[in-house]
């Protein structure tokens, strides 16, 4: 990779695919089962799940390009406790920000968004990606990877919110649900499913996600 | 006041990392296709767990807390170092891992071999970290409470763990619909896990008990004295 040419063009073919296949093909949750451990605490609702994303999107970004400009420089025997510091320092500014304009939402994300340290995505990329590329890949490439996980951490949520409280990033879509003033479906005898919010349903729904991925793109298919 | 045993058992079943947070759950789907692999990194997720959630809850009270400086010198009693508490927990668990690593090389060998490559792997394993930030978010008030919750914590993992691997052997001899293999299913047996864990919030803890125990309690004490009377 680092045969690449200064006069390549911004966008290129190659780096487009940066951006473009980890949102499908090699999406880094369904496919490369990596950052999942904060990924599915926070799909209650949609508001938490796009603040997470946004977050991770940062972190791994930022984290890229440091790494990357810092990749020469790095000992090989000790990058991982460099790469953590790194990522580390980003989140706490993550976590400063959250908690002085969103402290809701801080409150409620509580420890994971001190997790996305680990979160095994932005440590993957960092490792297989910014320690052998140059700056404007290595963005590219954490900017699909923080896209692809935001994808995935949505499509749970909206599923999770519209299904476990019957609304979408706060408002109500299926009516008022409040015993003895119900109105539009609840009025039909439609119940929210108490089940969507609780933690295993997370894990139900990927599956689920991975299920019809994986049948649309027969490649993808495991062997045991 | 939650007793030390209440924050055990809670920690290993209701509280459980896996089922009900999700923490570790990275190398909890990677090294879960056989339960030898999988008991050597449950053992090391326990012992990691144990070692680094006690040194940082002494790094929250005696470094980084509002005022927890004072020891030091008066002047120092104002500071509120928190807002490092990321990048100094996530450093204890590297260099613990490293140390850890160390000295099971010197001193166990053949535990090395067993564990040997899953101990670099803890660093990143959520689960860690995530011990030490639940441990800062709760405020245990003391440091017994604090390793119970670690070691409460690692054996939910370890239990988990095993569990998992046990059934992905036995999957593999059922016909799974291909596009579910591997990964799909493995998500919706640990949710259905979780489910079934979910049964240990009957457990009842600390004060709830208290409170149902109080009058028997009072009785049975009546009945102790009269018995000593007599």
């Amino acid at each position: 990779m680092s045969t690449e040419k200064g006069s390549e063009p911004l966008f290129s073919k190659k780096n487009k695919k940066l951006i473009t296949d980890p949102l499908t093909d090699n999406n880094p949750v369904t496919i490369q089962v990596l950052g999942i451990c904060s990924a599915l605490a926070i799909t209650v609702q949609v508001n938490q799940a796009i603040v997470m994303s946004l977050s991770v999107l940062f972190v791994i970004i930022m984290g890229n390009l440091i790494v990357s400009l810092l990749r020469n420089m790095i000992p090989s025997r000790i990058r991982i406790i460099v790469q953590l510091l790194v990522v580390a320092s980003l989140v706490i500014i993550v976590d400063q920000v959250l908690a002085a304009f969103l402290p809701d939402l801080s409150a409620k994300l509580s420890v994971f968004v001190g997790l996305i340290i680990t979160n095994c995505i932005i440590m993957g990329r960092l490792e297989a990606f910014a320690m052998g590329n140059k700056p404007w890949p290595s963005i590219l490439d954490g900017l699909g990877n923080g896209l692809g996980y935001g994808a995935i951490l949505i499509i749970v949520a909206v599923f999770r919110e519209l299904f476990g409280s019957g609304t979408l990033m706060g408002y109500s879509i299926f009516g008022n649900s409040l015993p003895g003033e119900e109105s539009g479906l609840y009025t039909l005898g439609y119940q929210n499913n108490n089940l969507m919010i609780l933690p295993p349903m997370a894990l139900i729904i990927t599956g689920i996600i991975i299920w019809v991925q994986r049948t649309r793109n027969k490649a993808l298919i495991e062997e045991h | 006041m939650e007793s030390t045993l209440d924050i055990f058992v809670k920690a290993i079943f209701s509280e459980n990392m896996i089922f009900a947070y999700f923490l570790g759950m990275c190398s909890y789907l990677a090294v879960s296709k056989t339960v030898k692999t999988a008991v050597g990194l449950g053992a090391a997720v326990i012992f990691v767990l144990t070692v680094t959630v006690p040194v940082n809850y002494l790094l929250e009270n005696y470094v980084l807390n509002e005022g927890a400086l004072a020891w030091i010198s008066e002047d120092y009693a104002t500071l509120d170092l928190g807002f490092l508490s990321f990048i100094m927990f996530i450093a204890v668990v590297a260099s613990m891992v490293q140390l850890v690593e160390m000295l099971v090389e010197k001193f166990a060998p053949a535990l090395y071999g067993a564990l040997g490559i899953f101990l670099p792997l803890i660093a990143v394993n959520c689960s860690i970290l995530g011990g030490a930030l639940f441990m800062q978010e709760r405020q245990y008030s003391t440091i017994i409470d604090a390793t119970a919750f670690s070691l409460g914590s690692g054996i939910g993992w370890f239990v988990a763990i095993v569990a998992i691997a046990a059934i992905r052997e036995k999957l593999r001899y059922s016909n799974v619909p291909g596009p579910l293999r591997g990964l799909g299913i493995t998500f919706i047996v640990t949710g259905l896990m979780g489910i079934a864990f979910m049964s240990f919030m009957g457990i009842k803890y600390g004060e709830e008990v208290a409170e149902d125990d109080a009058k028997t309690e009072v009785t049975t004490a009546k009945t102790d004295k009269e018995l000593e009377n007599r």
